[in-house]
This record gives C-alpha cells, sequence and structure tokens, in this order.
C-alpha cells in the first residue's frame, strides 16, 4: 500500500491525531497527514465534530457540579470543625 | 513589593470550602464516601502544614491544591496492581478498527442526535455521559479530566500518574473512543 493510501485508510491514526491537536499543535507533517484524510473521510470529519462537542460537555458536566445542589450535610460539617477546633487547640 | 497577602482562618473553613471541596471531590472520584473522607483529609492536612501558607495564593486556591493531590493519590492506588479496567477496556474496543486502521463498520460513528443539537444541560443526557464516565478505567478518567478539565501540563499529568508520554496520548485517544462509543450505544 502506497504512502497517500495509508494515510487515506487509517482512521485509526485520524482520530489518534484529532485528539492531539485539541491538546496541542501538531506536527507539520502530522497536520498535513490529518488533512489529507479528512478531505476523504467523512466518518473521521463526523468524529472529530462529535469529540469536540463531548468535551464541551463533560466541561459543562462537571461545572455544573460546583452548582449549590451537591452539598454535605450539616452534621458531618459540624463534626468537621469540631475537629478542627481540636485540632487548632492541640497546638 | 506588594503587602496584600491572603490569611488562613480556620474556624471559617468548614462554613466557606467544605461543600466546594466536597463537589470538587465527587465528580472526580464519584465515591460519596471517599469524597467526605478527602475533604476531612484535605482540612487536617492544611492545618498541619498551615506555617507554610505564604499568602500567596486565596484559602480556597491552597486547599484545593490540597485536595488536587490527594485525589491523585486515589487515582494512583486505583491505578496501580491489578490493572483489569484497563484491559477489559482496551479489549472492548479491538475490533473499533480494522487491521489497516479503517473503521470497522459494525463501530463507526454515526450522527447520533448531538451534533447540531445543544444537549448541555439536559438532565437525561448528563446522566448517560455520567454512566459513560463512570465506566471508564481510573487511570484513563484521571488522565483525562486532569487534562481536560482541570488544564493541567501535560508534564506533570505523566509524572504524577507515571504514565509514559506516548502512553499518554494512547489513552487520551482511547479514552474518547470509549466514550464516544458509550455515547452512541446509549443516547
Amino acid at each position: 500500500m502506497g504512502y497517500l493510501r495509508k494515510i487515506q485508510y487509517n482512521c485509526k491514526q485520524a482520530t489518534f491525531l484529532i485528539e492531539k491537536k485539541m491538546i496541542r499543535r501538531l506536527t507539520f507533517r502530522e497536520m498535513i497527514e490529518l488533512r489529507i484524510h479528512l478531505a476523504g473521510c467523512s466518518v473521521c470529519v463526523l468524529y472529530g465534530k462529535q469529540s469536540r462537542v463531548i468535551n464541551q460537555m463533560v466541561q459543562e458536566l462537571f461545572r455544573s457540579s460546583m452548582k449549590p445542589e451537591i452539598r454535605l450535610d450539616d452534621n458531618f460539617k459540624k463534626e468537621l470543625q469540631e475537629r478542627i477546633e481540636e485540632e487548632l487547640n492541640k497546638h | 513589593m506588594s503587602t496584600e497577602s491572603y490569611q488562613l482562618d480556620p474556624h471559617k473553613w468548614v462554613k466557606a470550602y467544605a461543600d466546594y471541596l466536597y463537589a470538587y471531590a465527587i465528580r472526580r472520584i464519584s465515591n460519596e464516601e471517599l469524597a467526605k473522607d478527602l475533604v476531612q483529609e484535605t482540612f487536617l492536612a492544611a492545618l498541619e502544614k498551615a506555617a507554610n501558607f505564604e499568602g500567596k495564593s486565596s484559602e480556597r486556591t491552597w486547599l484545593t491544591a490540597i485536595l488536587k493531590n490527594k485525589i491523585i493519590d486515589v487515582y494512583r492506588k486505583k491505578s496501580s496492581g491489578l490493572t483489569k479496567d484497563v484491559q477489559q477496556a482496551e479489549h472492548e474496543q479491538q475490533d473499533f478498527f480494522e487491521s489497516d486502521g479503517h473503521w470497522s463498520p459494525a463501530h463507526r460513528p454515526l450522527e447520533f442526535g448531538i451534533e447540531d443539537k445543544d444537549h448541555l444541560g439536559n438532565k437525561e443526557f448528563n446522566a448517560i455521559l455520567q454512566k459513560c464516565l463512570q465506566k471508564l478505567p481510573a487511570l484513563w478518567m484521571s488522565v483525562f479530566t486532569m487534562k481536560h478539565i482541570d488544564d493541567e501540563d501535560t508534564t506533570l499529568i505523566c509524572t504524577e500518574l507515571k504514565v509514559s508520554p506516548s502512553n499518554f496520548w494512547v489513552i487520551i485517544h482511547r479514552t474518547k473512543l470509549n466514550l464516544r462509543a458509550c455515547l452512541q450505544k446509549n443516547w
């Protein structure tokens, strides 16, 4: 299989590069390879789109966890503060 | 030089930061009891380290940094020893691609409704997303969240979690393949 053919067929490598690109700059060679692949592969184009959306959704999920509905119960907090006071008094 | 510096006030810690730290922990380890323990350990460790507090960061930032290290310890413990969960997850995706790297027909990405519609904040979708995240091997989850949520430096993640740089990229790739497939299957 020729070099170009290999790039065109290799969705595994293309999706790997899509993930890498979201974190850091690709090398020139990697960038060219990815472009060649995506030019002919609508499935990997779709993968890239979904992958970006998934990142956004995970980030949103983590952010939403900072909303006030996730709370410790008051008893636990009371005991925890008492424990801290105890430690403070030791010193 | 600025004379402004932050002070510690442990008498107010629980009231001011316990819920925040708990929420921070629970998203990353999905275990209420363990998250509670970590919050407690964080405060106690902070008391011991209080003398080293230089006032350069806010109390909350400083406490969060201590908690972060405790979470990394948990990740490390979870992912050391038998890495059955990693093996299983790798096994699940071994047939995602053909030997030449082409998508295998059964696992090819299809549109499943997240591409255009805005699912942010959709409760049902978030529940599925959360399940898919929980199914990830501990090591993958930690690499993924440290990078994509906490935006940590790649070298630091590799050092802290003891993964090689090349393995880091493999994990980043595999995690997303796994998550995407799980969402397509369950949504």
